[in-house]
């Protein structure tokens, strides 16, 4: 089984993040990046496939050369070889514009199965990995937390809404997004430290139909969410008072008692 | 000339989700401000009485699309149908709630269109004669307008309480239009549906929902929270930690990694208010917050503020409720 697994550099989650001058963007100068979160789960699911299964694993990432870190971090987990897409505006595209240099990126690839994260922490779009599917013509499934790839094709569970979840089963090549939290995640070994300094990292440049191809949304401004309430304090340090003023308003105000 | 507004209203198990109606509502507001009509979209096999019940909201016609491939979804079955759809109708904007469901088929629609789609909005304006989408970005902490360019149509999902679903107007004039679409090969194929966790709730169904945190400090406290719950006739909900320790099931969980939910009241019991929770409950119409900590994010959303100690306030509470429901 070959697997090709896509994976995101995005900023650190708990970072604190400010505008730009322009208002259009986050200043990026100031920003720690990290592996997208469901992303570090789909490189898993790829290394206990191929554990299973036998096979390769190969990690496709774009973006400037500071993706490197997530690259050699995949590599070091057991990934066997990359594809870096280098490029600066690269994590800036629409999903659709993404989705096309990914897939000339992958395509002469013979693999058998792409994973990616069901979405970025980022921008959160949510998107790129279905649309890279319809471009290879693959069949695809989202929000997956199991992969059976006993048989011929592809079993996978897949998380609906409201503790529902439902059995896909597909055939192969396809492509699945990887729900966070499908596995436990490795750490790198030293060994597996020393290992990826010798794996492959190819350095390819986007294809330029892929990039020049216009996006169809634009960010045109970015805010902090609106405070749109204001909060009534009861009470006053008294529990009891509290209590009882807030029983009242939920009747009177809220309407709900 | 692309013209009009495409709404898809999801049904599971016979019935619509909720998210469908806030979602008609989105596109019936859309519609006022672009002055465009909205037409709503039901694809299914064997579904006309459940288009036709759609049909009560204020809609210009409910398009039922049929093909026997679409008695279970698939996203194969779906893309096509919904392409053929969009193609025929060619509207200017397709409004869709961002579900799970959703976010599986309609990139791949979009992409059908070399688009993709503007997704999980909270609110959609009109401005000169174009329309800004906005959205949440970076898991909560920032918002981000957007501007649709190119052809259309304009694919745009909508978050789950964005929009309100008992505000979608209803004058039961639609008319249902029966058309057969064409479906190509469904690559994939479905297993029924099951839940794993017994007594799963819906938590987005419910009116009342009190939710506890990490304050609760320990599972034999939770009967404190169930006695207030079952005093305002609500459903019991949590924080992530409380579901990680174990102490309520996983189905209870608000929140980012749980259900996402927009009640008509929200008590929340010892919870700070970490983004990842209160994506999943911003949207409920009155807030409640109990806390300790005055400084606590929950504060920021919450219309009702108690400062206090949560086991003298629930008690209390529990109380003065269920004297006024004498």
């Amino acid at each position: 089984m070959k697997t090709v697994v896509l994976m995101k550099q995005v900023g650190n989650k708990d970072a604190v993040l400010r505008i730009n001058k322009e208002g259009t963007w986050i200043e990026e100068g100031d920003l720690s990046y990290e592996v997208n979160e469901s992303d570090g789960y789909a490189l898993e699911e790829a290394l206990r496939l191929k554990e299973k299964h036998g096979g390769e694993v190969v990690v496709c990432s774009m973006g400037p050369q500071r993706v490197k870190s997530v690259i050699k971090d995949a590599l070091a987990r057991g990934a066997d070889r990359a594809i870096h897409v280098v490029g600066d505006d690269l994590a800036r595209l629409s999903p659709f514009a993404a989705a096309k240099v990914l897939s000339e990126a992958i395509r002469s690839e013979q693999f058998d199965l792409v994973l990616t994260g069901l979405q970025s922490d980022d921008n959160g779009y949510a998107q790129t990995g279905v649309i890279l599917a319809e471009l290879l013509g693959l069949p695809h499934a989202t929000i997956v937390i199991e992969v059976d790839a006993s048989g011929e094709g592809l079993r996978v569970k897949r998380e609906l809404e409201n503790g529902w979840y439902q059995w896909y089963t597909m055939p192969r090549p396809c492509l699945l997004t990887i729900q966070s939290g499908i596995s436990q995640i490795r750490y790198a070994t030293l060994k597996g430290i020393m290992a990826a300094k010798k794996k492959e990292i190819r350095e390819v440049a986007p294809a330029e139909a892929a990039t020049a191809s216009t996006s169809h949304q634009r960010i045109t401004k970015i805010y902090f969410p609106q405070k749109s309430k204001q909060t009534q304090y009861l009470g006053d340090g008294n529990a009891r008072a509290g209590a009882a003023e807030l029983a009242e308003r939920l009747r009177t105000e809220a309407r709900i008692i | 000339m692309s013209k009009g507004i495409l709404v898809f209203a999801e049904h599971r198990a016979g019935a619509f989700n909720k998210t469908s109606f806030e979602a008609i509502a989105a596109a019936q507001s859309l519609g006022r401000e672009l002055q465009q009509t909205v037409t709503a979209v039901v694809l299914g096999a064997g579904m006309a009485n459940l288009a036709q019940t759609i049909a009560a909201y204020k809609l210009d016609k409910v398009l039922y699309a049929e093909n026997e491939k679409l008695a279970e979804y698939t996203p194969d079955g779906y893309a096509d149908a919904m392409e053929g759809v969009v193609r025929t109708i060619d509207p200017q904007y397709v409004v869709m709630p961002h579900t799970y469901l959703v976010r599986d088929f309609a990139p791949k629609l979009a992409s059908r269109f070399g688009k993709d789609v503007i997704s999980d909005c909270l609110r959609a304006t009109a401005s000169d004669g174009g329309v800004i989408f906005s959205r949440r970005i970076f898991l909560g902490k920032m918002d981000a307008d957007v501007i649709p360019s190119g052809e259309p149509p304009v694919f745009a999902t909508f978050q789950s309480g964005a929009y309100r679903a008992d505000q979608a107007a209803k004058d039961g004039s639609a008319a249902v239009e029966t058309i057969a679409v064409e479906v190509g090969e469904v690559r994939m194929q479905p297993e029924p549906a099951f839940q794993e966790v017994k007594q799963a709730v819906d938590l987005s169904k419910a009116d009342i929902i009190v939710a506890v945190g990490r304050g609760i400090k320990g599972q034999e406290n939770l009967a404190l929270v169930e006695q207030l719950a079952q005093a305002l006739g609500g459903e019991l909900a949590a924080s992530r930690p409380i579901c990680d320790a174990g102490w309520l099931p996983i189905d209870r969980q608000i929140g980012s990694s749980g259900q996402t939910v927009a009640p008509k009241l929200y008590v929340a019991l010892g919870i700070s208010g970490a983004i990842q929770h209160l994506v999943g409950m911003k949207n409920a119409t009155t807030i409640v917050a109990v806390n300790k900590d005055r400084e606590a994010p929950i504060f920021d959303i919450a219309d009702y503020g108690i400062v206090g100690d949560l086991f003298e306030v629930v008690p209390a509470l529990t109380e003065a409720v269920k004297k006024l429901k004498e």
